[in-house]
Protein backbone atom coordinates (compact mmCIF):
# COMPACT_ATOMS: atom_id res chain seq x y z
CA UNK A 1 0.00 0.00 0.00
CA UNK A 2 2.94 2.59 -0.79
CA UNK A 3 2.33 5.66 -2.81
CA UNK A 4 2.66 4.60 -6.48
CA UNK A 5 2.36 7.75 -7.22
CA UNK A 6 5.84 8.45 -7.54
CA UNK A 7 7.13 12.02 -8.80
CA UNK A 8 10.51 11.69 -10.44
CA UNK A 9 13.38 13.48 -8.76
CA UNK A 10 14.45 15.20 -12.26
CA UNK A 11 10.99 16.37 -13.49
CA UNK A 12 7.70 17.16 -12.12
CA UNK A 13 4.49 15.60 -12.51
CA UNK A 14 1.20 17.26 -13.42
CA UNK A 15 -1.34 17.21 -10.84
CA UNK A 16 -4.09 17.03 -12.67
CA UNK A 17 -7.44 15.79 -10.98
CA UNK A 18 -7.42 12.54 -13.28
CA UNK A 19 -4.09 12.02 -14.66
CA UNK A 20 -2.74 10.92 -11.68
CA UNK A 21 -0.05 12.83 -9.60
CA UNK A 22 -2.33 14.34 -6.87
CA UNK A 23 -3.37 13.10 -3.58
CA UNK A 24 -7.32 14.13 -2.42
CA UNK A 25 -7.82 15.42 0.36
CA UNK A 26 -3.40 15.33 0.99
CA UNK A 27 -4.26 11.77 2.12
CA UNK A 28 -2.72 8.45 0.81
CA UNK A 29 -4.25 6.22 -1.62
CA UNK A 30 -4.16 3.98 1.89
CA UNK A 31 -4.73 6.15 4.50
CA UNK A 32 -8.13 7.49 2.37
CA UNK A 33 -9.52 3.67 1.71
CA UNK A 34 -8.86 2.78 4.86
CA UNK A 35 -11.09 5.50 6.34
CA UNK A 36 -13.40 4.81 3.75
CA UNK A 37 -13.75 1.18 4.76
CA UNK A 38 -14.08 1.86 8.26
CA UNK A 39 -16.95 4.17 7.30
CA UNK A 40 -18.81 1.04 5.67
CA UNK A 41 -18.04 -1.15 8.46
CA UNK A 42 -19.66 1.51 10.59
CA UNK A 43 -22.47 1.02 8.76
CA UNK A 44 -22.88 -2.60 9.01
CA UNK A 45 -22.50 -2.59 12.79
CA UNK A 46 -24.98 0.50 12.75
CA UNK A 47 -27.33 -2.04 10.95
CA UNK A 48 -26.69 -4.48 13.81
CA UNK A 49 -27.20 -1.87 16.64
CA UNK A 50 -30.31 -0.52 14.63
CA UNK A 51 -32.06 -3.93 14.61
CA UNK A 52 -31.08 -4.92 18.21
CA UNK A 53 -32.56 -1.27 19.36
CA UNK A 54 -35.96 -1.92 17.44
CA UNK A 55 -36.50 -5.38 18.06
CA UNK A 56 -35.64 -4.55 22.06
CA UNK A 57 -37.66 -1.65 22.29
CA UNK A 58 -40.87 -2.85 20.46
CA UNK A 59 -41.12 -5.82 23.64
CA UNK A 60 -42.85 -4.98 26.60
CA UNK A 61 -39.94 -7.24 28.84
CA UNK A 62 -36.27 -7.25 28.54
CA UNK A 63 -33.44 -9.44 30.41
CA UNK A 64 -32.20 -6.40 33.10
CA UNK A 65 -28.31 -6.15 31.56
CA UNK A 66 -27.36 -5.70 35.41
CA UNK A 67 -28.67 -8.67 36.06
CA UNK A 68 -27.79 -10.90 33.41
CA UNK A 69 -23.95 -9.74 33.31
CA UNK A 70 -23.27 -9.82 37.05
CA UNK A 71 -20.84 -12.78 37.09
CA UNK A 72 -16.97 -12.14 37.88
CA UNK A 73 -14.32 -14.36 37.44
CA UNK A 74 -13.47 -16.36 40.85
CA UNK A 75 -16.89 -17.50 40.97
CA UNK A 76 -18.34 -14.22 42.25
CA UNK A 77 -21.86 -12.95 41.23
CA UNK A 78 -24.26 -10.23 42.23
CA UNK A 79 -21.14 -7.88 40.83
CA UNK A 80 -23.07 -6.21 37.86
CA UNK A 81 -21.62 -4.52 35.14
CA UNK A 82 -17.95 -5.28 36.78
CA UNK A 83 -16.28 -7.41 34.17
CA UNK A 84 -17.60 -5.61 31.30
CA UNK A 85 -15.96 -2.82 32.82
CA UNK A 86 -12.65 -4.23 33.14
CA UNK A 87 -13.01 -5.13 29.20
CA UNK A 88 -14.35 -1.52 28.12
CA UNK A 89 -10.97 -0.94 30.38
CA UNK A 90 -7.96 -3.25 28.50
CA UNK A 91 -9.49 -2.29 24.98
CA UNK A 92 -8.88 1.36 25.69
CA UNK A 93 -5.87 1.03 26.67
CA UNK A 94 -5.16 -0.57 23.79
CA UNK A 95 -6.04 2.18 21.87
CA UNK A 96 -3.51 4.56 23.84
CA UNK A 97 -0.55 1.65 23.24
CA UNK A 98 -1.82 2.20 19.58
CA UNK A 99 -1.45 5.63 19.50
CA UNK A 100 1.86 5.45 21.44
CA UNK A 101 3.06 2.85 18.38
CA UNK A 102 2.26 5.65 16.22
CA UNK A 103 4.17 8.22 17.46
CA UNK A 104 7.13 6.32 17.77
CA UNK A 105 6.94 5.46 14.08
CA UNK A 106 7.20 9.23 13.62
CA UNK A 107 10.22 9.28 15.08
CA UNK A 108 11.41 6.45 13.02
CA UNK A 109 11.77 4.81 16.56
CA UNK A 110 11.78 1.04 15.26
CA UNK A 111 12.06 -1.03 18.70
CA UNK A 112 9.47 1.44 20.40
CA UNK A 113 7.41 0.83 17.77
CA UNK A 114 7.63 -2.90 18.19
CA UNK A 115 7.12 -2.88 22.03
CA UNK A 116 3.85 -0.36 21.81
CA UNK A 117 2.26 -2.72 19.02
CA UNK A 118 3.21 -5.59 21.44
CA UNK A 119 1.38 -4.08 24.15
CA UNK A 120 -1.76 -3.21 22.02
CA UNK A 121 -1.41 -7.11 20.73
CA UNK A 122 -1.88 -7.95 24.36
CA UNK A 123 -4.60 -6.25 24.96
CA UNK A 124 -6.33 -7.69 21.91
CA UNK A 125 -5.94 -10.70 23.09
CA UNK A 126 -6.60 -10.00 26.67
CA UNK A 127 -9.81 -8.41 25.46
CA UNK A 128 -10.69 -11.46 23.08
CA UNK A 129 -9.90 -14.02 26.54
CA UNK A 130 -12.07 -11.95 28.69
CA UNK A 131 -15.25 -12.31 25.74
CA UNK A 132 -14.63 -15.86 25.52
CA UNK A 133 -15.08 -15.79 29.55
CA UNK A 134 -18.21 -13.86 28.87
CA UNK A 135 -19.61 -16.45 26.48
CA UNK A 136 -18.64 -19.40 28.27
CA UNK A 137 -20.46 -18.26 31.65
CA UNK A 138 -23.28 -17.35 29.57
CA UNK A 139 -23.87 -20.35 27.40
CA UNK A 140 -22.31 -23.59 30.12
CA UNK A 141 -23.30 -21.90 32.93
CA UNK A 142 -26.96 -19.91 32.52
CA UNK A 143 -27.70 -22.09 29.08
CA UNK A 144 -28.40 -18.75 27.15
CA UNK A 145 -28.74 -20.29 23.35
CA UNK A 146 -30.59 -18.53 20.03
CA UNK A 147 -33.42 -20.56 20.67
CA UNK A 148 -33.70 -20.49 24.47
CA UNK A 149 -33.52 -17.30 26.86
CA UNK A 150 -33.38 -18.08 30.62
CA UNK A 151 -33.54 -14.52 31.54
CA UNK A 152 -36.73 -12.60 31.99
CA UNK A 153 -38.26 -10.05 34.43
CA UNK A 154 -41.48 -10.06 35.95
CA UNK A 155 -44.77 -7.72 34.95
CA UNK A 156 -46.62 -8.07 38.13
CA UNK A 157 -45.76 -8.39 41.94
CA UNK A 158 -46.13 -11.63 43.20
CA UNK A 159 -44.54 -14.34 46.00
CA UNK A 160 -42.35 -17.50 45.09
CA UNK A 161 -44.00 -20.81 46.03
CA UNK A 162 -40.97 -22.84 45.77
CA UNK A 163 -37.04 -22.32 45.94
CA UNK A 164 -34.07 -22.76 43.21
CA UNK A 165 -31.46 -23.30 45.40
CA UNK A 166 -29.90 -20.64 44.89
CA UNK A 167 -30.85 -17.04 45.55
CA UNK A 168 -34.74 -17.37 45.68
CA UNK A 169 -36.11 -19.22 48.54
CA UNK A 170 -40.16 -20.39 49.12
CA UNK A 171 -42.01 -17.06 50.48
CA UNK A 172 -40.28 -15.13 49.12
CA UNK A 173 -42.09 -11.59 47.28
CA UNK A 174 -40.81 -9.96 44.08
CA UNK A 175 -42.43 -6.80 42.66
CA UNK A 176 -42.86 -6.02 38.59
CA UNK A 177 -39.72 -5.43 36.89
CA UNK A 178 -37.73 -7.42 39.05
CA UNK A 179 -35.25 -9.66 36.54
CA UNK A 180 -34.74 -13.61 37.31
CA UNK A 181 -32.75 -16.74 36.00
CA UNK A 182 -34.41 -20.25 35.17
CA UNK A 183 -32.02 -22.42 36.17
CA UNK A 184 -31.61 -25.95 34.68
CA UNK A 185 -30.21 -29.13 36.17
CA UNK A 186 -29.44 -32.40 34.88
CA UNK A 187 -30.99 -31.37 31.44
CA UNK A 188 -34.17 -30.00 33.15
CA UNK A 189 -35.24 -27.04 33.26
CA UNK A 190 -36.71 -25.75 36.35
CA UNK A 191 -39.83 -22.83 35.89
CA UNK A 192 -40.31 -21.92 39.54
CA UNK A 193 -43.55 -21.55 40.38
CA UNK A 194 -45.43 -18.49 42.41
CA UNK A 195 -48.65 -16.65 43.06
CA UNK A 196 -49.28 -13.41 42.01
CA UNK A 197 -50.08 -10.36 44.93
CA UNK A 198 -52.18 -8.35 42.99
CA UNK A 199 -54.12 -7.64 39.72
CA UNK A 200 -52.63 -7.03 36.61
CA UNK A 201 -52.09 -7.75 33.07
CA UNK A 202 -50.97 -11.15 33.67
CA UNK A 203 -53.95 -12.52 35.85
CA UNK A 204 -55.50 -11.58 39.34
CA UNK A 205 -54.42 -12.14 43.02
CA UNK A 206 -54.19 -15.37 43.82
CA UNK A 207 -53.48 -16.95 40.05
CA UNK A 208 -50.89 -19.76 40.58
CA UNK A 209 -47.97 -19.21 37.55
CA UNK A 210 -44.64 -20.28 36.32
CA UNK A 211 -41.25 -18.70 35.09
CA UNK A 212 -41.80 -18.22 31.57
CA UNK A 213 -38.66 -17.77 29.00
CA UNK A 214 -37.61 -14.33 28.14
CA UNK A 215 -37.67 -12.88 24.78
CA UNK A 216 -36.13 -15.49 22.46
CA UNK A 217 -33.78 -12.84 20.06
CA UNK A 218 -31.91 -11.71 23.23
CA UNK A 219 -29.56 -14.80 22.57
CA UNK A 220 -29.63 -14.64 18.73
CA UNK A 221 -28.42 -10.35 18.92
CA UNK A 222 -26.10 -10.84 21.78
CA UNK A 223 -24.32 -13.59 20.34
CA UNK A 224 -24.08 -12.41 16.98
CA UNK A 225 -23.47 -8.79 17.65
CA UNK A 226 -20.49 -9.57 20.25
CA UNK A 227 -19.56 -11.96 18.35
CA UNK A 228 -19.13 -9.72 14.87
CA UNK A 229 -17.11 -7.43 17.09
CA UNK A 230 -14.91 -10.04 18.63
CA UNK A 231 -14.21 -11.48 14.55
CA UNK A 232 -12.98 -7.60 14.32
CA UNK A 233 -10.70 -7.69 17.61
CA UNK A 234 -9.10 -11.08 16.22
CA UNK A 235 -8.32 -9.55 12.49
CA UNK A 236 -6.92 -6.73 14.42
CA UNK A 237 -4.63 -8.64 16.25
CA UNK A 238 -3.94 -10.68 13.13
CA UNK A 239 -3.25 -7.91 11.07
CA UNK A 240 -1.15 -6.07 14.36
CA UNK A 241 1.09 -9.13 14.43
CA UNK A 242 2.13 -9.22 10.79
CA UNK A 243 3.12 -5.59 10.80
CA UNK A 244 4.78 -5.89 13.92
CA UNK A 245 7.13 -8.58 12.46
CA UNK A 246 7.57 -6.39 9.37
CA UNK A 247 8.33 -3.43 11.71
CA UNK A 248 11.17 -6.02 13.37
CA UNK A 249 12.23 -7.22 10.11
CA UNK A 250 12.93 -3.18 9.13
CA UNK A 251 10.69 -3.40 6.38
CA UNK A 252 9.39 0.20 6.60
CA UNK A 253 12.82 1.64 7.50
CA UNK A 254 13.57 2.58 3.53
CA UNK A 255 9.70 3.56 2.87
CA UNK A 256 9.33 6.36 1.31
CA UNK A 257 5.89 6.68 3.32
CA UNK A 258 7.80 5.70 6.61
CA UNK A 259 5.78 3.87 9.01
CA UNK A 260 2.45 4.49 7.59
CA UNK A 261 1.16 1.23 7.60
CA UNK A 262 1.20 1.33 11.69
CA UNK A 263 -0.86 4.45 11.61
CA UNK A 264 -3.57 2.71 9.04
CA UNK A 265 -4.10 -0.74 11.08
CA UNK A 266 -4.11 2.00 14.12
CA UNK A 267 -7.26 3.58 12.53
CA UNK A 268 -8.39 0.04 12.26
CA UNK A 269 -7.72 -0.61 15.55
CA UNK A 270 -9.36 2.45 16.98
CA UNK A 271 -12.26 1.66 15.02
CA UNK A 272 -12.89 -1.82 16.42
CA UNK A 273 -12.38 0.30 20.12
CA UNK A 274 -15.20 2.95 18.94
CA UNK A 275 -17.53 0.11 17.95
CA UNK A 276 -16.76 -1.26 21.72
CA UNK A 277 -18.01 2.07 22.97
CA UNK A 278 -21.10 1.92 21.36
CA UNK A 279 -22.04 -1.97 21.75
CA UNK A 280 -20.97 -1.46 25.93
CA UNK A 281 -23.41 1.36 25.70
CA UNK A 282 -26.54 -0.34 23.74
CA UNK A 283 -25.87 -3.86 25.78
CA UNK A 284 -24.70 -2.79 28.65
CA UNK A 285 -25.57 0.53 30.23
CA UNK A 286 -28.82 0.97 28.87
CA UNK B 1 0.95 18.27 13.06
CA UNK B 2 2.81 20.54 14.69
CA UNK B 3 3.37 18.81 18.21
CA UNK B 4 6.62 17.74 19.43
CA UNK B 5 7.23 14.18 20.13
CA UNK B 6 7.04 15.26 24.27
CA UNK B 7 4.05 17.34 23.62
CA UNK B 8 2.14 14.12 21.57
CA UNK B 9 3.03 11.94 24.52
CA UNK B 10 1.57 14.29 26.80
CA UNK B 11 -1.29 15.02 24.52
CA UNK B 12 -2.33 11.39 24.42
CA UNK B 13 -1.86 10.61 28.16
CA UNK B 14 -4.14 13.66 29.02
CA UNK B 15 -7.20 11.96 26.71
CA UNK B 16 -6.81 8.51 27.74
CA UNK B 17 -7.03 9.64 31.09
CA UNK B 18 -9.96 11.83 30.18
CA UNK B 19 -11.72 8.85 28.30
CA UNK B 20 -11.24 6.09 31.43
CA UNK B 21 -12.73 9.09 33.74
CA UNK B 22 -15.83 9.15 31.39
CA UNK B 23 -16.09 5.52 31.21
CA UNK B 24 -16.25 5.45 35.25
CA UNK B 25 -18.98 7.96 35.17
CA UNK B 26 -20.68 5.75 32.73
CA UNK B 27 -20.66 2.84 35.05
CA UNK B 28 -21.31 4.64 38.52
CA UNK B 29 -24.24 6.48 36.71
CA UNK B 30 -25.57 3.24 35.57
CA UNK B 31 -25.47 1.62 38.95
CA UNK B 32 -26.24 4.34 40.67
CA UNK B 33 -29.63 5.24 38.74
CA UNK B 34 -30.48 1.43 39.20
CA UNK B 35 -29.85 1.63 42.78
CA UNK B 36 -27.02 -0.75 43.53
CA UNK B 37 -25.29 2.09 45.06
CA UNK B 38 -28.11 2.89 47.32
CA UNK B 39 -30.89 1.20 47.22
CA UNK B 40 -33.37 4.74 47.85
CA UNK B 41 -32.39 6.18 44.44
CA UNK B 42 -33.99 5.35 41.14
CA UNK B 43 -33.69 7.82 38.00
CA UNK B 44 -35.50 7.54 35.54
CA UNK B 45 -34.35 5.89 32.29
CA UNK B 46 -34.91 8.47 30.30
CA UNK B 47 -32.47 10.45 32.55
CA UNK B 48 -29.75 8.36 32.58
CA UNK B 49 -29.98 7.40 29.13
CA UNK B 50 -29.38 10.54 27.78
CA UNK B 51 -26.77 11.22 29.91
CA UNK B 52 -24.90 8.01 29.11
CA UNK B 53 -25.49 8.34 25.00
CA UNK B 54 -23.99 12.01 25.88
CA UNK B 55 -21.11 10.50 27.70
CA UNK B 56 -20.34 8.09 24.95
CA UNK B 57 -20.70 10.67 22.25
CA UNK B 58 -17.59 12.59 23.45
CA UNK B 59 -16.00 9.33 24.29
CA UNK B 60 -16.10 8.86 20.80
CA UNK B 61 -15.26 12.29 19.47
CA UNK B 62 -11.76 12.33 21.90
CA UNK B 63 -11.47 8.48 19.39
CA UNK B 64 -11.83 9.91 16.49
CA UNK B 65 -10.50 13.25 16.16
CA UNK B 66 -7.69 12.63 18.90
CA UNK B 67 -6.38 8.85 18.74
CA UNK B 68 -7.81 8.70 14.43
CA UNK B 69 -6.32 12.36 14.00
CA UNK B 70 -9.09 13.67 12.67
CA UNK B 71 -9.05 16.66 14.40
CA UNK B 72 -5.81 17.18 11.77
CA UNK B 73 -7.26 16.10 8.58
CA UNK B 74 -8.52 18.32 5.58
CA UNK B 75 -12.00 19.59 6.18
CA UNK B 76 -13.24 17.47 2.88
CA UNK B 77 -11.64 14.12 4.18
CA UNK B 78 -13.37 14.97 7.71
CA UNK B 79 -17.20 15.69 5.93
CA UNK B 80 -16.86 12.76 3.83
CA UNK B 81 -16.34 10.20 6.73
CA UNK B 82 -18.37 11.97 9.44
CA UNK B 83 -21.80 13.57 7.45
CA UNK B 84 -22.52 10.07 6.75
CA UNK B 85 -21.82 8.71 9.91
CA UNK B 86 -24.42 11.96 11.79
CA UNK B 87 -27.35 9.74 8.52
CA UNK B 88 -26.52 7.10 10.27
CA UNK B 89 -27.37 8.23 13.71
CA UNK B 90 -30.49 9.58 11.98
CA UNK B 91 -31.45 5.92 11.00
CA UNK B 92 -30.74 4.75 14.49
CA UNK B 93 -33.03 7.32 16.17
CA UNK B 94 -35.66 6.65 13.04
CA UNK B 95 -35.23 2.74 14.22
CA UNK B 96 -35.92 3.09 17.88
CA UNK B 97 -39.24 5.04 17.52
CA UNK B 98 -40.43 2.88 14.88
CA UNK B 99 -39.99 -0.37 17.70
CA UNK B 100 -41.76 1.95 20.39
CA UNK B 101 -44.64 2.05 17.42
CA UNK B 102 -44.43 -1.52 17.42
CA UNK B 103 -44.89 -2.33 20.77
CA UNK B 104 -47.54 0.62 21.68
CA UNK B 105 -49.62 -1.60 18.16
CA UNK B 106 -49.33 -4.81 19.75
CA UNK B 107 -50.15 -3.37 23.06
CA UNK B 108 -53.49 -1.51 21.55
CA UNK B 109 -54.37 -4.91 19.43
CA UNK B 110 -53.95 -6.93 22.80
CA UNK B 111 -56.04 -5.07 24.99
CA UNK B 112 -58.53 -5.02 22.17
CA UNK B 113 -58.73 -8.34 21.60
CA UNK B 114 -59.31 -9.05 25.51
CA UNK B 115 -61.55 -6.13 25.65
CA UNK B 116 -65.22 -7.20 26.31
CA UNK B 117 -67.45 -5.66 24.09
CA UNK B 118 -71.57 -5.26 24.46
CA UNK B 119 -73.38 -6.54 21.06
CA UNK B 120 -75.31 -3.45 21.14
CA UNK B 121 -77.19 -2.23 17.94
CA UNK B 122 -74.94 0.54 17.92
CA UNK B 123 -71.83 -1.76 17.53
CA UNK B 124 -73.66 -3.72 15.09
CA UNK B 125 -74.52 -0.63 12.61
CA UNK B 126 -71.12 0.63 13.02
CA UNK B 127 -69.40 -3.01 11.77
CA UNK B 128 -72.11 -2.48 8.86
CA UNK B 129 -71.29 0.92 7.91
CA UNK B 130 -67.27 -0.08 8.08
CA UNK B 131 -68.16 -3.05 6.14
CA UNK B 132 -69.83 -0.77 3.33
CA UNK B 133 -66.71 1.40 3.56
CA UNK B 134 -64.29 -1.63 2.94
CA UNK B 135 -66.11 -2.74 -0.26
CA UNK B 136 -66.78 0.41 -1.79
CA UNK B 137 -63.35 1.68 -1.90
CA UNK B 138 -62.45 -1.71 -3.85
Amino acid sequence: MADATVTHADHQVEESNWGGGSRPFKASYGKLMMWYFLLSDAFTFAGFLIAYGTLRVSMNTWPVPDHVFSTFPGGLHHKPLYFVTVMTFVLLFSSFTMVRAVQEGQRENKNGVVFWMLLTILGGLGFLGCQAWEWNTLIAKEHVSITKNPFSAHVQAGVYLEGDGHDIKEGDTFEAGEPYLIHKHDGEWHNLKYKLTEDGPQGKAGDVMEQQFGPKAFGALFFFITGFHGFHVLSGVVFLLIIMLNVATGLYVKRRNGYEMVEKIGLYWHFVDLVWVFVFLVFYLL
Amino acid sequence: MGHSYEDSKKLATKIITILAIITIAEVGLALLAKGYISESIHFPIAITGGIMIILSLIKAYLIVYEFMHMKYEVPGLVKSVLLPTLLLVWAVIAFFMEGDYWRNSRNYIKDKNESKVEMNDEVKQEGRLLEEKTYQSN
